[in-house]
């Protein structure tokens, strides 16, 4: 059954250490606040699944929260690089960190054979390419129906999926609309579910492409306004691409970053962003 | 680098890189769009001469008519421009997996004579990389799907090389077969845009010499033996991209 909670509440009750996390919202809808609360709660040793680690993962992966990461697009988007998920592949800081890369394709079918309840699910894709050889789940399978090779990818089930949302009704049921990502198949494949949302309303308002997650799916919602900045979300406030560019020279020496931790994150008036 | 023919026509690299490639895409054409140039191109490509080109990006905008720049692939813009906004696994596997896109647009970090690409990591190896990229993203399945695929890129000796580092994502291979090999159903790579030339090895940019581009590539390049020179960007083309550029966060 479906409760509402505050955000430290909630990360408290679902996010543990070294379970499996799935943190999604692709560009839009990323639940940067679950995110700091998590880097405040000192969560350790992560697996955290993304399909862009963006700006999210590599605050968490510098704040030492994650030990291992799968994901199959690892920039700053429209920016660069991530620098803090490149020093701790390249360089083990703060801590070594582990990849298991695939590309989106890959990833949204492991997400879509998860929420299946299938072992695996097949595709084209990952042939001809050298990630084939180097990710793991990722397998040839002979067509039972005709003479092709084709790709099997192996299911992800997330211990929890945090996602961010525009709304929640009092019922505890939730509307994302705009760019939605693998959000419903992050959270069919998901064990948990915990989702922050700019607005509890009393009921929605039917809204161009939205989808809705019934609360019978969800274990625990968080009032979180501003709660995917710097990312956006559709009808509350656009994407801050200025962080985005500022991101760059923060993230690119750990001692900028280590202020960035200080400033923002543990004083907690800081993370949201200007006031819109 | 900056180009000058006409007295008082110049342009930068990365203009006629994009005006270039939005040339190629037709009005009929169904386009799957990356960040960066390639995005910018088909976007400039729609304010000229293929105003229904149809626009595809992974994030799920579909048939998109972007007024102003992104800046990353899944920008409110896309989507409030979009006819319909689908998930992801509608994209790749009901839109690209199927072979419904006749144009794929790529960027690379490098690339090699069989116009294999790479976006994983330059140098040494993959658990030990000298420089670490982003990786794959949408461009493996979208190189291996798309009816044609087109490669934008930024002509150095380091990033043309013989051989590249890591196949990200297939173009042909080590020759005749690779695709076939490994059940690529798309044609692949049709043409590589790069500051001086396509690489169909057709047609070399408005004051580039072919000593420029043996400079700047890292194996033997053959010529055409009926060399072209790109068009010159036109005075409303160099116009258009700066008022699209100036529309950017950037």
């Amino acid at each position: 059954m479906v409760k509402f909670a505050d955000l430290p509440s909630a990360i408290n009750e679902f996010v543990k250490d070294g379970e499996t996390i799935a943190m999604e919202g692709f560009t839009h809808l990323i639940p940067f606040a679950a995110g700091h609360e998590i880097i405040r709660q000192k969560i350790k040793d992560l697996t955290a699944i993304r399909l862009t680690p963006d700006l999210i993962y590599d605050q968490m992966i510098g704040a030492g929260c994650i030990k291992k990461l799968i994901f199959s697009w690892g920039g700053n988007p429209g920016v660069g690089s991530l620098h803090r998920f490149r020093d701790a592949y390249q360089n083990s800081w703060p801590q070594k960190l582990e990849i298991e890369e695939h590309t989106h394709a890959g990833l949204t079918n492991k997400y879509v054979a998860g929420a299946s309840g299938l072992p695996f699910t097949v595709m084209r894709g990952y042939r001809g390419s050298d990630l084939f050889d180097q990710t793991s789940g990722v397998v040839e399978i002979n067509s039972p129906f005709s003479d092709e090779v084709l790709t099997a990818v192996s299911a992800i089930n997330p211990d929890v999926t945090v996602l961010h949302a525009q709304q929640a009704d009092k019922a505890g049921n939730v509307m994302l609309w705009g760019i939605t990502g693998v959000a419903r198949e992050a959270v069919f494949a998901a064990k948990k579910v915990l989702v922050t949302v700019e607005e509890v309303v009393e009921e929605f308002t039917p809204k161009f492409n939205s989808i809705i997650i019934p609360n019978i799916q969800i274990d625990v919602i968080s009032l979180a306004p501003r709660g995917a900045w710097p990312s956006y979300a559709s009808g509350y406030y656009e994407r801050d691409n200025s962080a985005y560019i500022a991101w760059d020279k923060i993230a690119k020496e750990r001692d900028t970053f280590l202020t960035w931790l200080d400033d923002v994150i543990h004083k907690e008036s800081n993370a949201k962003g200007p006031k819109s | 680098m900056s180009s000058k023919l006409d007295s008082d026509l110049t342009w930068s690299d990365d203009e006629i890189m994009t005006i270039t490639a939005a040339k190629i895409l037709k009005n009929t054409d169904t386009c799957f769009v990356g960040i960066g140039i390639p995005s910018t191109a088909a976007i400039l490509a729609k304010s000229m001469h293929a105003p229904n080109l149809f626009l595809i990006y992974e994030s799920g905008t579909v048939n998109t008519n972007p007024q102003k720049l992104p800046l990353s692939i899944g920008d409110g813009e896309l989507a409030n421009e979009a006819l319909t906004v689908v998930g992801m696994p509608e994209i790749f596997n009901y839109w690209l997996q199927s072979g419904r896109i006749d144009v794929g647009f790529l960027g690379a970090a490098q690339i090699d004579r069989y116009a294999n690409i790479n976006t994983t990591y330059i140098g040494q190896t993959y658990q030990a990389p000298k420089v670490r990229l982003p990786g794959a993203g949408g461009a493996t399945e979208i190189a291996g799907a798309c009816k044609e695929v087109i490669i934008i890129i930024n002509q150095t000796k380091r990033a043309f090389v013989n051989q590249v580092d890591f196949v990200t994502s297939m173009g042909f291979g080590d020759g005749v077969g690779s695709r076939e090999k490994y059940g690529l159903r798309g044609g692949g790579p049709s043409k590589v845009i790069t500051k001086t030339l396509e690489l169909t090895m057709t047609h070399l940019h408005p004051g580039v010499s072919k000593e420029q581009v043996i400079e700047n590539t890292g194996w033997e390049l053959k010529f055409s033996q009926s060399m072209k020179i790109t068009e010159q960007p036109k005075p409303v083309e160099l116009t258009k991209i700066r008022e699209l550029i100036k529309t950017s966060d950037r």
